[in-house]
């Protein structure tokens, strides 16, 4: 392959990705109540790819599979169907080999469960730069205390247990600890979740400096419709595990198509929102387990027509941007 | 302040909060002195590590040692709750006040199923009986948003995504009906549309059943929407307090003005966002008189003296010198 091509090739590539899980009951209790095995699909058939140096990130009601993929994204579970490949390479290969594996690294929707409690902040940061020796001796404290500086922390806030420190500022260990083996792709599932908006704004002003500099690469995942406008050069739009609309993040939010996105779109608070009840997303949240047939989004769409009750839409190009949508695809949106 | 008087359901008098540890004593919360009146949310922001959780941990008498209250009192509905022995405290928490934690990991029991967690809060605070508490559960999941909730009620905790898990606690902290809830960021995995859901939820709550609500949150979306009054924090003291739209629209302290300024808009692009400069300084080293002086942009000399108390500002009180200059 030619460096050209190389360049050209994205980091990560998703082909067709499923996930199923088996939530049924345990065998004895339901085989005694006579119940069939219940499946959950929590990721249905998702492609796509992300392009050096650049932001894609995931958006969707909770529930809907954006942790299922980014779990996939780094090898923790792995695809039921489809693949997934990290620089051209399936990734439960990847993931084997330590020089690839260095290359990835997650910050956690939950950072509090994916620190070890019994360790020093400074050994939990240390850890990845040992690990892969980045850094030995002297140079491994001088690298940690740089990271945790950078995250809004202070050097000596190294000698602290995690529970010292508040939910925000455990987030920013987990940051640290991610960026300490030099990943050159991150997937982020909610890294400011817990951050108020000045710190938010720091840690992304960070991460967006380290793209502009190292040409890092992030898939990104957050509800904070703002911080994904801000971060993302791509979007992807979840619902039910699907990706029902996907393409250049502007494009999208100046204008939505599929009628999950317009609806998304139209809940965001903010703060001309004083005293205001704003309008939820109507219609309940329909069961993954037995999701709707045809287009499971139809039981909440003011669009909905008899096709789109037994029909499931592709994926079509619309404009600039991809849409499973009847509506979309034959203009009765 | 809202209500009157005796509609305050919770009020809290220089409460100081210390940590011994073996760098010395640290001293996370330092006078902070709220109300909060029945029926009414008050919204809590400000800087992570400022002590908004540990203001709630606090009020439910839940402060992990070391750290423990060295002054100040809580009061619930005129009683005081922060000298309670145990066993009595253990009463008043779970059914008189409900607590939402930061960390649903840490709430949520990984052997239990999640039914039989909410059967078992609800048979220990309500008369029910086994069956009875299951099918109120099943209607608890549904009320925050679960689908097929009578389907997934023996689920386990690593089976639900981050926001199912969320949104279980808050079904396990309103569940025995209490008089207050202390919500520490219910909504922060929640996508924006199951956060409306919630956050109407519990503004019907204290609308139509007088449940106070302190609602810590750094989504100021979510505030603007759902708050009466707001508090804003900084390194352990309250640094303003006022009417929601005052706080939000004209913010009188200097660090609630930077924090509206950093908030990511959503309908246009910057390269880069607006942070206020520099760090929360550490507890061990709150500089001398206003905690936020070496960041502010309007630090005097009286600043680096004297610790300002909240005074009134506008429409709203604020900690801040700048007002007792003005009111001289
Ligand atoms: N067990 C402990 N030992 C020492 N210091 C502690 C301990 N627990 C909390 N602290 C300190 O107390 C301060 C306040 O913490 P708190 O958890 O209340 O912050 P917070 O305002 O809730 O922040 P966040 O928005 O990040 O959740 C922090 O600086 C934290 O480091
Ligand atoms: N290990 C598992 N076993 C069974 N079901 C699972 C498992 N992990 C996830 N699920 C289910 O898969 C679906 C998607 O979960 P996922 O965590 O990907 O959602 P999410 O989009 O990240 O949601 P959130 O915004 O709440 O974090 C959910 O219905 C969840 O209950
Ligand atoms: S396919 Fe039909 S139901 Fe689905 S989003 Fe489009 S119009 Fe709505
Ligand atoms: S008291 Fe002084 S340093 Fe503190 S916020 Fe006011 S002006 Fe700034
Ligand atoms: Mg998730
Ligand atoms: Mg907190």
């Amino acid at each position: 392959m030619s460096d050209a091509m190389a360049a050209d090739r994205p980091v990560l590539e998703a082909e067709h990705v499923t996930r199923v899980f088996d939530v049924s009951r345990p065998m004895l209790a339901r085989l005694m109540a006579g119940e069939k095995k219940r499946m959950l699909r929590a990721v249905d058939d998702a492609s796509f790819a992300i392009r050096r140096g650049t932001t894609l990130s995931l958006v969707g009601e909770s529930g809907c599979g954006k942790s299922t993929v980014a779990r996939m994204a780094v090898g923790l579970y792995a695809p039921s169907a489809g693949a997934m490949r990290f620089e051209g390479c399936e990734l439960s290969a990847a993931r084997r080999d330590a020089a690839l594996r260095r290359r990835m690294n997650m910050i956690f929707q939950d950072p509090y469960a994916s620190l070890n409690p019994r360790w020093r902040v400074r050994d939990i940061v240390a850890e990845p730069i040992r690990a892969f020796r980045l850094a030995r001796g002297a140079a491994v404290s001088e690298r940690v205390a740089e990271l945790l500086v950078q995250v809004g922390l202070s050097a000596a806030d190294g000698q602290k247990y995690p529970h010292e420190f508040s939910g925000g500022q455990r987030q920013r260990v987990s940051i640290a600890r991610a960026l300490a083996s030099e990943p050159e792709f991150l997937v982020c599932d909610e890294p400011t979740s817990a951050l108020d908006v000045s710190v938010q704004a720091q840690i992304l002003n960070l991460m967006k400096g380290l793209q502009e500099r190292l040409g890092l690469t992030y898939l990104f995942i957050s509800h904070n419709l703002a911080v994904v406008r801000h971060m993302s050069e791509r979007l992807g739009v979840m619902y039910l595990g699907r990706i029902v609309e996907m393409g250049k993040a502007e494009a999208i939010f100046s204008k939505p198509q599929h009628p999950y996105t317009r609806l998304l779109l139209e809940a965001i608070p903010d703060l001309e929102m004083v005293g205001r009840a704003r309008t939820p997303v109507g219609g309940e949240v329909p069961s993954p387990i037995a999701p709707p047939p045809g287009c499971a989004f139809h039981p909440r769409c003011p669009l909905a027509r008899e096709k789109c009750r037994s029909v499931r839409p592709e994926t079509a190009r619309a404009g600039e941007v991809e849409v499973a949508c009847h509506a979309v695809a034959e203009g009765w949106g | 302040m809202a209500g009157g008087a005796d509609a305050t359901l919770l009020e809290v008098r220089d409460l100081v909060v210390e940590f011994p540890t073996r760098r010395g004593v640290l001293r996370a919360l330092d006078g902070i002195s709220f109300s909060i009146a029945r029926g009414e949310v008050l919204g809590v922001v400000g800087e992570s590590g400022a002590g908004k959780s540990l203001t709630g941990a606090a009020i439910i008498g839940l402060l992990e040692p070391p750290g423990r209250v060295v002054g100040g009192e809580i009061r619930l509905d005129g009683q005081r709750i922060d000298n309670l022995p145990q066993a009595a405290m253990r009463k008043v928490r779970g059914k008189r006040i409900g607590a939402i934690f930061q960390d649903p990991l840490t709430t949520l029991n990984p052997l239990l199923s999640i039914g039989r967690q909410l059967v078992e809060t609800i048979r220990t605070h309500l008369p029910l009986s086994e069956s009875e508490a299951r099918e109120r559960a099943i209607s608890w999941l549904e009320e925050v948003g679960i689908p097929a909730a009578r389907q997934r009620i023996d689920a386990y905790p690593h089976e639900f995504s981050g926001g199912m898990r969320q949104r279980v606690v808050i079904a396990l902290a309103l569940c025995a009906e209490p008089e207050m809830v202390v919500a520490d960021e219910p909504t922060t995995a929640l996508d924006v549309s199951i956060q409306a859901q919630i956050i109407a939820l519990m503004k019907r709550l204290a609308a139509e059943h007088g449940t106070a609500v302190m609602l810590v949150t750094h989504d100021m979306g979510v505030i603007a929407e759902t708050c009466d009054r707001v508090a804003v924090m900084y390194a352990g003291r309250i640094a303003e307090i006022g009417p929601v739209r005052e706080v939000v629209k004209h913010p009188s302290h200097p660090y609630t003005s930077g924090l509206m300024a950093s908030i990511p808009a959503l309908d246009r692009k910057v390269a880069r966002l607006a942070q206020i400069e520099g760090a929360m300084p550490r507890l061990t080293t709150i500089p001398r008189g206003c905690a936020f002086n070496p960041r502010c942009p309007k630090a005097m000399d009286v600043c680096r003296q004297e610790k300002p108390g909240l005074r009134p500002a506008g429409a709203t009180m604020a900690a801040c010198h700048l007002y007792e200059v003005e009111n001289v």
